[in-house]
């Protein structure tokens, strides 16, 4: 992936609606998102709900793989990680839901990273391998017999879901909405400055030109390691709150498929794009359900289908091709203005 | 020790499938540098072949050579339909396009053979003479298979004009084109290669894993800890690689971590032979042009 525009592009060189619509569009979007858990049941509630976790999930390997050119095939292990977290703190130490979050995406941050250290010497192929490797492993691990005290082994760990705080007058559905609502907020906020900064331009760089970006001065091992551990620090987050919202972890949920999942997702949603994540969650969650209509295994095959022809056809996604739908619109209202 | 050895001959027959596989992962890695990521669900898509000819009453050595044949020709069309156009793709793009073939080939085996598991017969007889407590004749004979695949690959490349011309495009695929080499049909007869060898692999573990859509799935990280203890780009490497890693996964979760960790085991190989020797056993070591 050479160019992505809506990362590269100068914020001066924007169409000046582009500029501030987006401000509008955003402040609309999350009154939107506000009335939404009132108005649908809390089925519908709880499925945007995972959505929205998983959109965090997507924007940290979207991180990694994305604009830093590290391909992870096995990124459901760092989702797992803060699932297990998250479930092992809530029902064996008591913590609450609210303090054991950041230990676990402390804890995946930590770990991402020290993973990112081998990786630092495996170049695309290789870490993909690498981490393929972890994703395959995974499940045998939580299920192995002498951590079986605390992950229950094959048969999981039931948790139980939070009540709203404050006698808010919110069922728990509707609370956890909310919560995962300004988590997702405030991860794509974040994730949206680093990019800006200087740091995010040398995560980009490094996937670009890694030798001209060392020459440059930029330290590359570091700046991977970084990318590492804040895209496993944002997948564990979504692992943990996914958690929290299906109230049910076990090993079988986290099989070599979550990672490829994720993997579809991006691509889906939009290789380097910051909105792809939210496409490529909502396309991870419903697109099974309908496909499963049509046979037990047709989800697989049309996933793969998907896959090639984005690569073909699409190659940044949905994201990609709904900015370039905004250009051109925006380009047509310009013209008939002058 | 009877244990010991029955353990180390299990490994071996294991291994040889190991080997088998990592064989077709180089192949590929080879002549393209790309690893195959779909090679395991090829592999295990060709033994259903297989397994539906056997038991729809066809005999099974002629299953065996028709499964080949096809395999070969699935392969030859892979590489011709969808990895040619991705010739300068980036890597990130080549991943995404195997990883859609890993799932179509295991969803579609699911779609067509049924999710259950399946016995795979073994075409080796239970002989009297080599009954023994250390080995069975499966095992005997998978080690044969290998050691025949093997012999006749290194024949192949070693001895004949053909082998020649892959191993000229491999290494240098300009220079090749420019020698009258049609490098195309070379790259197409190196894949169909790579996909009949693993649908021997796959024939071969078949009846030990059993035969079902996820059954690849292990042995292919396997496979990949083989190649890359031997080396990637070393086809004799591989063949090592595939019986150290079958050996030290059976005598490893016979007495050591037991058998619920041996995914483990090929993670830690394959994370510890990257950092501390990349180039593997008998692979060259990779010097880049900056």
């Amino acid at each position: 992936m050479t160019n992505s525009y809506a990362a590269t592009l100068p914020r001066t060189q924007m169409p000046a609606l582009l500029r501030y619509r987006r401000f509008l569009l955003l402040l609309l979007g999350l009154a939107a998102l506000s009335i939404v858990p009132f108005a649908l049941e809390d089925f519908w509630v709880f499925q945007l709900t995972l959505v929205m976790a998983s959109s965090i999930a997507l924007l940290g390997l979207n991180l990694l793989t994305g604009f830093n050119g590290q391909i992870s095939l096995g990124h459901g292990a760092f989702f797992a990680l803060g699932a297990y977290t998250q479930a092992i703190l809530m029902t064996q130490f008591s913590v609450p839901y609210a303090l054991a979050l950041p230990v676990a995406g402390l804890l995946c941050l930590g770990f991402g990273m020290l993973f990112g250290l081998p990786a630092l010497r495996l170049e695309g192929l290789y870490l993909a391998l690498a981490t393929f490797a972890l994703g395959v492993a995974l499940p045998q691990l939580l299920k192995y017999r002498h951590f079986e005290a605390w992950t229950g082994g094959v048969q999981g760990i039931t948790l139980s879901k939070p009540e709203a705080p404050f006698r808010l007058d919110l069922t728990p559905d509707q609370w956890l909405y909310f919560f995962v609502l300004a988590l997702a907020v405030v991860c794509f906020l974040t994730a949206r400055s680093l990019l800006h900064s200087h740091v995010g331009r040398a995560i980009v760089a490094i996937r670009d030109q890694p030798i001209a970006a060392a020459a440059m001065g930029i330290d590359v091992a570091r700046y991977k390691t970084i990318t590492f551990g804040v895209s496993s620090l944002y997948t564990g987050i979504a692992g943990a709150l996914t958690a929290i919202a299906v109230q049910f972890v076990a090993p079988d949920s986290f099989t070599s498929l979550l990672s490829i999942d994720l993997l579809v997702g991006i691509v889906v949603g939009g290789i380097a794009q910051l909105p792809g994540a939210i496409y490529g969650a909502l396309f991870m969650r419903f697109i099974p359900t309908l496909t499963e209509h049509l046979s037990k295994s047709a989800t697989g095959a049309i996933y793969g289908v998907i896959l090639i022809v984005f690569v073909y056809a699409m190659p940044y996604g949905i994201a990609g091709f709904v900015t370039r739908m905004f250009m051109r619109l925006t380009q047509a209202m310009k013209r008939r203005g002058s | 020790m009877e244990t010991f050895l029955h353990q180390l001959f299990a490994g071996l027959a294991t291994g040889g499938v190991y080997a088998s596989l990592a064989l077709a992962l180089v192949m590929i890695y080879q002549a393209t540098h790309l690893v195959n990521f779909a090679q395991g669900e090829l592999a295990m898509f060709s033994t259903y072949t297989a397994w539906a000819m056997v038991s729809a009453g066809v005999p099974y050595w002629i299953a065996f050579v028709a499964t080949l044949a096809l395999s070969f020709a699935a392969g030859a069309a892979i590489e011709r339909l969808v990895i040619r156009p991705m010739a300068n793709a980036p890597i990130l793009s080549v991943v995404i396009v195997f990883i859609a073939l890993l799932l179509i080939f295991n969803s579609m085996a699911g779609f067509l053979f049924g999710t259950d598991m399946q016995s795979f017969p073994s075409p080796f007889p239970e002989l009297e003479a080599i009954q023994n407590p250390y080995f069975s004749a499966h095992e005997i004979g998978v080690l044969v298979v290998t050691l025949a695949v093997v012999f006749g690959l290194y024949s192949f490349f070693r001895f004949t004009s053909l082998g020649l011309a892959l191993r000229a495009v491999a290494v240098n695929p300009q220079s090749a084109r420019l020698v009258g080499i049609r490098v195309g049909s070379m790259l197409a007869l190196g894949w169909g290669l790579s996909a009949a060898i693993g649908a021997i692999a796959g024939m071969m573990v078949a009846p030990i894993v059993f035969l079902d859509p996820n059954m690849m799935v292990g042995v292919q990280v396997y496979a990949f800890a083989a190649a890359l203890v031997g080396g990637i780009d070393s086809p004799l490497g591989a063949v090592l690689g595939g019986f150290l890693v079958g050996v030290l996964e059976n005598l490893l979760g016979a007495y050591v971590i037991g058998t619920e960790l041996k995914l483990t085991v090929a993670l830690a190989l394959i994370v510890v032979v990257l950092i501390v020797k990349p180039s593997g056993l008998l692979g060259k070591t990779a010097v880049t042009r900056v």
